[in-house]
């Protein structure tokens, strides 16, 4: 630090004929992305109260009495937590979640592998025709298919059973994850797969063992996206459960919205309890996701 | 066949010869799990439905259940004014949504992409909304808006609105207020998507600007937009889609009202299905949904002249 600011303050008088003196400063300074910091912290700040008082807001309910108008969570109390828990069967919804949300994840990995391997590394004769399928189920909603689902889930014997649930959200899941994956694998090369096959690994040993690590970033994404989006999907699991015993916690919710008189505290203990899980897996993959992203972004 | 070897063969010489080694049924076999999937939920229930919508199909009423040509399609373009009403509110509503998501996502991922102290845990904040549900946030907005013990009421305390009016009950307010519930969770996917791709830009396109004498604007809009553009094409779209068929949080926030003012097509047709049980009718109403989706999405890549220069 010291070297540097000593060094140009000799040859200074110099430069300056043929630059403005500022401009060095400046660039040792400020990197080329920098603003002045209030620019950062101003418009940040206020988006961020944008962001939290929300947050904030749901917090509060559900730990102040109710009634309680205090705009601090204090005396607390977790009896909301405790009611919504065991009185409205959150528990049970809670475990469904997870189990959709867990299978999901596995299905929709797995599956979109194979078929993102197979697009990014062989030409065959039906892949345009796949490809197609691909882009155009991404404008098919899932909620306007709700009838004739019902009806094939209804012929399957499925419904009220969970796999319904898990059937659809991975269905409308893959296309995105297929594209994704296939241009994470396109950007690992393929040489390196074909040393490891004239060494002598198998097509598949040399997937697990070269192709699979390099790829975890957008595994994450891809598994992360799909457990999400099970967890907090409340369509399919409305139409495809009737028992209550097999419902998630977005329909739980849902029933506690539509309830005559809404009971605000539970709503907002219920509503904490849906956006843990999505929380922690979001905190912990945060990193990943934005790299990730970056690396599989969609661009053909 | 002879014409996919040619234009296969020339430009992966290698990969065709590694390929022909391994049996030629392996890619199929690899897409045979997805692809079946697909034709099994997604391709089949759409074929359905386009069958269903030339049929009277109403578990409640089977006596009428048949044939019935177009009758489905005259009844929604001549005597339905409520397919009218609802196409118009989903079109405000995806233009209004997705246009100012995409304003404050492009602001918000510049700030965010700056280097600054507390960077990661200021990220990780304005991109949590993006992680909850419709649903969720229906239930938070449902809290912040209720007249006695919402957000309003405090706001009605310093003179901004009035005590004892939901905005979600108000037939003037309800669209600004479902616009804002659906921005703090929109917001975050629009930024993350455009950070992702932010992050790709060469550091020194912006230090030969510099030298060049280049002004911060003309650096964003000489070098950050058009690196941008393809991102923002395609997030828009996914985005303007998503908005258009979700029905989550309309379903839970406003259940469509009040009086049908927030009721989207798409909410409209689950109402006919699920509540009115009118399968018909619905399916013709997803037809079109259909096609305004593919003629609007069309339209928009063409205009935006996207996948031109890509292949």
């Amino acid at each position: 630090m010291i070297t540097k600011e000593a060094a140009p303050a000799a040859p200074a008088p110099a430069r300056s004929a043929a630059e403005p003196p500022s401009r060095p400063a400046r660039k040792r300074h400020r990197a080329w992305d920098e603003v002045p910091r209030w620019h950062i912290y101003l418009p940040l700040g206020i988006y961020l109260l944008f962001t939290l008082i929300p947050f904030y807001w749901i917090l509060l309910f559900a730990l102040r009495p109710a009634g309680s108008t205090s705009l601090v969570p204090w005396p607390m109390t977790t009896v909301h937590f405790e009611k919504v828990w065991t009185d409205r069967a959150f528990g049970t919804f809670f475990q469904n979640s997870v189990l959709v949300g867990v299978a999901t994840l596995l299905a929709t990995t797995l599956v979109a592998l194979a078929g993102g391997y197979a697009l990014a590394r062989f030409d065959f004769r039906v892949k345009r025709v796949f490809m197609l399928a691909l882009l155009c189920s991404q404008f098919v909603p899932g909620a306007l298919l709700l009838v004739p689902l019902f009806e094939i889930f209804a012929g399957l014997q499925m419904i009220n059973s969970l796999g319904s649930v898990i059937i659809a959200e991975t269905v409308f899941q893959l296309p995105l994850s297929i594209i994704l994956i296939s241009n994470f694998i396109k950007n690992v090369p393929y040489s390196l797969e074909e040393a490891a096959w004239v060494d002598g690994c198998s097509r598949m040993r040399a997937f697990r063992v070269i192709v699979l690590p390099l790829l975890r970033p957008g595994l994450i994404a891809v598994g992360s996206f799909a457990f999400v989006h099970s967890w907090n999907h409340f369509l399919f699991a409305l139409m495809f459960l009737n028992n209550q015993e097999k419902q998630t916690i977005p329909v739980g919710l849902n029933t506690l919205m539509s309830a005559d008189s809404v009971d605000l505290g539970a709503l907002a203990a219920g509503g904490i309890i849906a956006a843990v899980p999505v929380v922690i897996v979001f905190a912990f993959i945060q990193k990943w996701l934005i790299t990730g992203f970056s690396a599989g972004a969609v661009k053909g | 066949m002879a014409q996919a070897a040619a234009v296969a063969k020339p430009p992966t010489p290698p990969r065709r010869r590694r390929a022909s080694a391994t049996p030629r049924r392996l890619p199929y076999l690899l897409i045979a799990p997805a692809g079946l999937l697909m034709l099994g939920f997604i391709a089949y229930p759409v074929i359905s439905v386009f069958y269903y919508s030339l049929q009277h199909y109403n578990p409640t009423k089977p006596w009428r259940n048949g044939f019935a040509g177009f009758d489905n399609f005259v009844h929604l373009f001549t005597e339905d004014p409520l397919f009218w009403d609802t196409l118009v509110f989903s079109a405000k509503w995806v233009f209004v949504e997705v246009g100012l998501q995409l304003m404050f996502g492009l602001a918000l991922a510049l700030i965010v992409n700056q280097t600054f102290v507390g960077r990661g845990i200021g990220r990780a904040l304005v991109f949590s909304p993006w992680a909850v549900s419709g649903v969720l946030t229906s239930a938070i907005w449902v809290l912040l808006y209720n007249s006695q013990t919402g957000i309003t009421r405090y706001l009605a305390d310093m003179g901004i609105g009035d005590y004892g009016t939901s905005w979600l009950s108000d037939t003037s307010t309800v669209f600004s207020a479902v616009v804002v519930a659906d921005l703090w969770r929109g917001v975050p996917f629009f930024a993350i998507l455009i950070l992702a791709d932010l992050q790709s830009v060469s550091k020194d396109l912006y230090e030969a600007a510099e030298v060049d004498g280049a002004s911060r604007f003309q650096q964003f809009t000489h070098i950050t937009l058009p690196h941008l553009k393809d991102a923002i094409i395609l997030s828009t779209l996914l985005r303007a889609v998503w908005e258009f068929n979700n029905v989550d949080l309309l379903y839970t926030l406003t259940g469509g009202g009040p009086a049908g003012v927030t009721t989207t097509l798409p909410l409209y047709i689950a109402n006919t299905s699920v509540d009115a049980h009118n399968f018909g009718y619905a399916s013709a109403l997803t037809t079109v949904a259909f096609v305004i989706l593919l003629f609007c999405s069309i339209v928009y890549l063409r205009l935006s002249k996207f996948g031109g220069e890509s292949k």
